[in-house]
């Protein structure tokens, strides 16, 4: 059989992945990537990320079997990967200690983010006060006022949060103005970019930072079921979480399903479901699938979640698409609202409105299979940001 | 022989340097792009840079991200940007006409379809921001096959080995970016840009064009005395954001015109 080695040494996943950046930023992709490689199989920068990892995340997260759930549904059992409980509630705190890490054996003293939800900027700014960083967070001045609470939060933490006016003011132009400031500020600036896509190296280092989610998993699931699961779930916005859930996985043959954002249905054009509906193209420094016109713009998405609001996606989900590898699916945003309000009910668990996409996929794959089968779901957030959003959704108004 | 190497070879036989002024196709508006490209040369501009409108354009700063914003308000695309250049080949066998954008726009339309298209209507450089030279072998090929020159950035964190590499691959001139960071920045250091265009100069035989940085006839004429050709940006675009409809065309004459005296100003350095 054949080993998975991909990305290639210049990031291809197949025809995805690469570095299509202009030439201003050549130099300082390339310094990371001969650093990332230089560190990636270092002992003492691994040990220090275990460590950071175990003491200040939290981790081992544990895998948790929804038993009340998987009864109401009657069908395979879901078991839930608790990301959430990690610290500061999502799965992004893996990738943003391991950059910050790397930033700091850089020498560099400024790290700068940018953020659709709100998660990874609260996360980059965590890391940025744990470590003593100038920390910039770029995010889209539509998602400053979707997205409140964590921008309160991540002034608490000391970082400087620049809403962006251009473009649809969302997660896309918060990147572009992020890409923009590090070919500004380049010498003692860090990017840290928090999912995996972008210009290589970052697909691979961000898949390789949150690849712990799926290697904790291989052990839970031998440890606790004697066995591994039969379908593995994740939503997929740039796809990081699902990319490590899945990544150590794919040189076996068990069932990878990522799941998009449908928003207001495929058909109404109001959506994020890149895999889905997309085209391939390059943007943000990558070739990959993207939601575009026929004359190549950008277009504006839709997602309830902020999170998978995002017209890319990593390349690497491109790829395992093409290969067939991996299988991606839809769901709306009124399916996920159901199954989050589902696993508040039965479980006592309050997903993020991204994670409960792949909450929603299992809802409708677990009826289907016989009770001795497992599904082992990525709970990649916690919803605690999301109230706004699901009480507005519900009518209610603080 | 290619037009922009028609127009470098007599400007060296008279000691002069290029202007190469940009504007963005559909800014102000569409209907107004060929009487803007004309005035252009009428003012003094050797080569016409045309930006091509890009929902995301990353690697530009606040004005030419306006601009493109003004021209997407149109609905202006790839095709129509060509269209332009169609248009302004009616009355202008001449001056060289260099499209400047994003990968995606040319992505969309495919690389034979847009470059045979692209020859069609008098487009003689293509510079593509987020093609690198390593991930345009196959795009050069089709650019190369339809005689449109590839134009290709350098920048001063370029390294020696990536020089030679762009060397191989540029046609026409190549662009060096003069600063880091985004279009419109300021601060241009001008012995940066002599030393690294020296360095340049030992790796690249065609014409090299400087840009980034250059907003008054001070530093055009400065860059005119380093470089084979100077490049105007965010200072004309800006230029075009500011004035009255009515007004832009005689703006941005007077504006290119100054600079072109400030550029033909400049002693016959290289």
């Amino acid at each position: 059989m054949k080993i998975y080695d991909l990305p290639d040494s210049q990031g291809h996943f197949g025809p995805y992945g690469g570095v299509f950046v202009a030439e201003t930023l050549i130099a300082a992709l390339e310094d990371l990537r001969v650093q990332y490689e230089r560190y990636r199989n270092d002992a003492d920068f691994l040990a220090e990320f275990a460590y950071e990892l175990k003491h200040y995340v939290g981790r081992p997260s544990p895998i948790y079997h929804a038993k009340r759930w998987s009864e109401h549904l009657g069908g395979a059992q879901i078991l839930l990967k608790r990301e959430d409980l990690n610290h500061t509630g999502a799965h992004k705190i893996n990738n943003a200690i391991g950059q910050a890490l790397l930033a700091r054996r850089m020498g560099k003293s400024r790290i700068i983010a940018e953020t659709g939800a709100g998660q990874h900027g609260v996360a980059s700014a965590t890391v940025a006060a744990r470590y003593g960083m100038q920390c910039v967070v770029y995010m889209g001045s539509t998602d400053v006022q979707r997205q409140a609470a964590n921008v309160y939060r991540m002034k608490l933490l000391g970082a400087t949060v620049v809403p962006v006016e251009s473009g649809s003011r969302t997660l896309k132009d918060a990147l572009n103005e992020a890409m923009r400031d590090w070919v500004t500020n380049v010498e003692d600036t860090f990017y840290i970019i928090g999912t995996v896509a972008g210009p290589h190296p970052y697909p691979m280092m961000v898949r390789d930072f949150q690849a712990i989610i799926g290697r904790e998993s291989i052990l839970q699931m031998q440890e606790e079921y004697g066995r591994q699961p039969d379908v593995l779930i994740a939503c997929v916005g740039g796809g990081s979480n699902a990319i490590g859930l899945f990544y150590p996985y794919i040189d076996s043959d068990i069932r990878m399903v990522g799941v998009e954002a449908a928003g207001l249905g495929i058909e109404s054009g109001q959506h994020a479901a890149t895999l889905t509906s997309g085209k391939p193209g390059v943007l943000h420094g990558n070739r990959t699938y993207l939601i575009q016109d026929e004359n190549g713009q950008i277009v504006e998405t839709h997602s309830i979640s902020a999170g998978l609001d995002y017209p890319g996606v990593g390349p690497e989900h491109a790829w395992l698409k093409d290969s067939n590898r991996a299988e991606y699916v839809g769901i709306t945003d009124a399916e996920a609202l159901e199954a989050f309000h589902s696993l508040c009910h039965y479980e006592g668990i309050i997903p993020a409105l991204e994670s409960s996409h792949a909450l929603a996929y299992a809802a409708r794959l677990a009826p289907t299979l016989s009770r001795n089968k497992l599904l082992l779901v990525n709970l990649s957030g916690r919803g605690d940001k999301d109230m706004a959003t699901v009480a507005q959704a519900s009518g209610i108004t603080f | 022989m290619s037009r922009i190497t028609t127009v470098f070879d007599k400007l060296r036989q008279q000691k002069r340097k290029a202007l190469i002024p940009f504007i963005t196709a559909g800014d102000p508006e569409p209907a107004m792009m060929t009487s803007l490209m004309h005035e252009l040369v009428k003012a003094g501009a050797d080569i016409i840079e045309l930006g091509v409108p890009f929902s995301d354009p990353m690697a530009d700063g606040p004005s030419i991200q306006r601009a493109s914003e003004r021209a997407l308000k149109h609905h202006v695309c790839l095709k129509d940007v060509l269209t332009m250049v169609e248009d302004f080949r009616k009355n202008n066998q001449s001056t060289p006409v260099v499209l400047m954008g994003y990968a995606n726009p040319i992505e969309a339309m495919g690389y034979e379809t847009f470059a045979a298209r692209a020859k069609e209507c008098g487009v003689d450089g293509v510079l593509t921001v987020d093609y690198p030279p390593e991930e345009s072998a196959e795009w050069v090929k089709y650019l190369r096959r339809h005689k449109i020159d590839a134009i290709f950035l350098l920048s001063p964190t370029t390294p020696q080995a990536r020089i030679a590499h762009v060397a191989q691959l540029a046609q026409g001139y190549v662009y060096y970016v003069s600063l880091k960071g985004v279009t419109g920045s300021l601060n241009l250091d001008l012995r940066d840009v002599a030393n690294k265009l020296a360095q340049l100069r030992s790796h690249i035989s065609i014409p090299i064009g400087v840009g980034f940085g250059i907003r008054d006839r001070t530093t055009a004429k400065a860059v005119a005395e380093l470089a084979d050709a100077v490049v105007v940006g965010s200072r004309i675009v800006e230029e075009i954001e500011k004035s009255a409809k009515t007004e832009v065309l005689s703006n941005v004459y007077r504006l290119v015109k100054s600079l072109r005296t400030a550029v033909d100003e400049a002693g016959p350095a290289h």
